[in-house]
């Protein structure tokens, strides 16, 4: 293959971006739904989740 | 009445949680056909015949040029996005522009750092400050200034009202990424595949990178969706503890 250097570091830096993108992304999305899990274990509820279908808000 | 319902459907996905619910269902469907277009296109990428001038060099065009053609539609998903923003409050559209401008900033530096090792073997240099190099250069700091913007400010709402205004002052900047290897004389190749007269790329070379193409829009869109569900999260979050300190304070 010729020019293998360039072609390979091509690839392997594209790859290993992607790579990270999708991994922070992943990462990112798993925090906020733990951070969601814990406010909602201590009680805390959105308003349109709190009341149930149907009740009139105040 | 097909107008209306259009208009009705639109202003469903202003509701976020009709939009997490959406992006749930869609989400493994387009991962799975994002993973299989990059199989075939990788394969195609390399094992496809080299170019008789550029030999195997030409196969850092697969990854390059889908990279470049994502950090403008990047950043013109970005300029729908500022005007749904200015024009309707769309309640997403901030959230849109907001959760593309990493993702853009990925694949324009994808764009440069690939044409750079495409550009040493081929043109003998890494780097020249011509109108495309340039350009595209000036994108990737727009990128990077858009994103200390929405760092900087507190108040989401505003961030994301001055973000559109220089999104939109900005966007003069992708006609001219598009079109400067047409009005000026530089080293970089002119158009060779969107072209009016058609593409001038053989079939051989055409295919994979359309495929390449494919599934790097495609993984774009998968994360955008991702972002924007992350983003949504992180104000539900940001409401619910600002609920929580005014109850604490008043001693709820």
């Amino acid at each position: 293959m010729t020019h293998a250097f360039y072609i390979l570091t091509a690839y392997t830096l594209t790859t290993l971006t992607i790579l990270s993108l999708i991994a922070w992304t992943w990462m990112d999305g798993r925090a906020r739904r733990r951070e969601l899990a814990e406010l909602e274990a201590s009680g805390l509820r959105r308003r349109s989740a709190a009341a149930p279908a149907g009740t009139p808000s105040p | 009445m097909t107008e209306s319902l259009a208009i009705r459907k639109f202003s469903d996905l202003a509701n976020p949680t009709r939009f997490l619910a959406l992006a749930e269902r869609v989400l493994p469907w387009l991962a799975a056909l994002c993973c299989v277009l990059f199989a075939v296109g990788l394969i195609l990428s390399f094992t496809t015949e080299g170019d008789y001038q550029q030999g195997d060099t030409v196969r850092i065009m697969y990854i390059h040029v889908p990279a470049a053609w994502l950090s403008m539609m990047c950043y013109s998903v970005m300029a729908l996005s500022a005007i749904g923003t200015l024009v309707w409050r769309h309640p997403l559209a901030d959230v849109s522009h907001k959760a593309a401008a990493p993702l853009g900033a990925a694949f324009t530096l994808i764009a440069l750092v690939t044409g750079s090792l495409w550009g040493k073997p081929m043109w003998g240099t890494w780097w020249v400050w011509d109108a495309r190099l340039t350009s595209v250069f000036i994108l990737f700091l727009m990128y990077l200034g858009l994103i200390a913007l929405n760092r900087s400010m507190d108040d989401p709402s505003r961030a994301a009202r001055v973000s559109a205004v220089l999104i939109l002052v900005g966007f003069v900047n992708i006609p001219i990424i598009k079109f400067s290897v047409d009005w000026w004389n530089t080293l970089h190749q002119p158009a060779s595949v969107i072209r009016l007269d058609g593409p001038t790329i053989d079939p051989e070379f055409l295919w994979p990178l359309l495929i390449m193409a494919v599934a790097f829009t495609l993984l774009f869109f998968c994360l955008h969706i991702m972002a924007m569900r992350n983003e949504i999260w992180r104000r539900r979050v940001a409401t619910q503890r600002r609920l929580a300190a005014r109850m604490a304070g008043r001693g709820d």
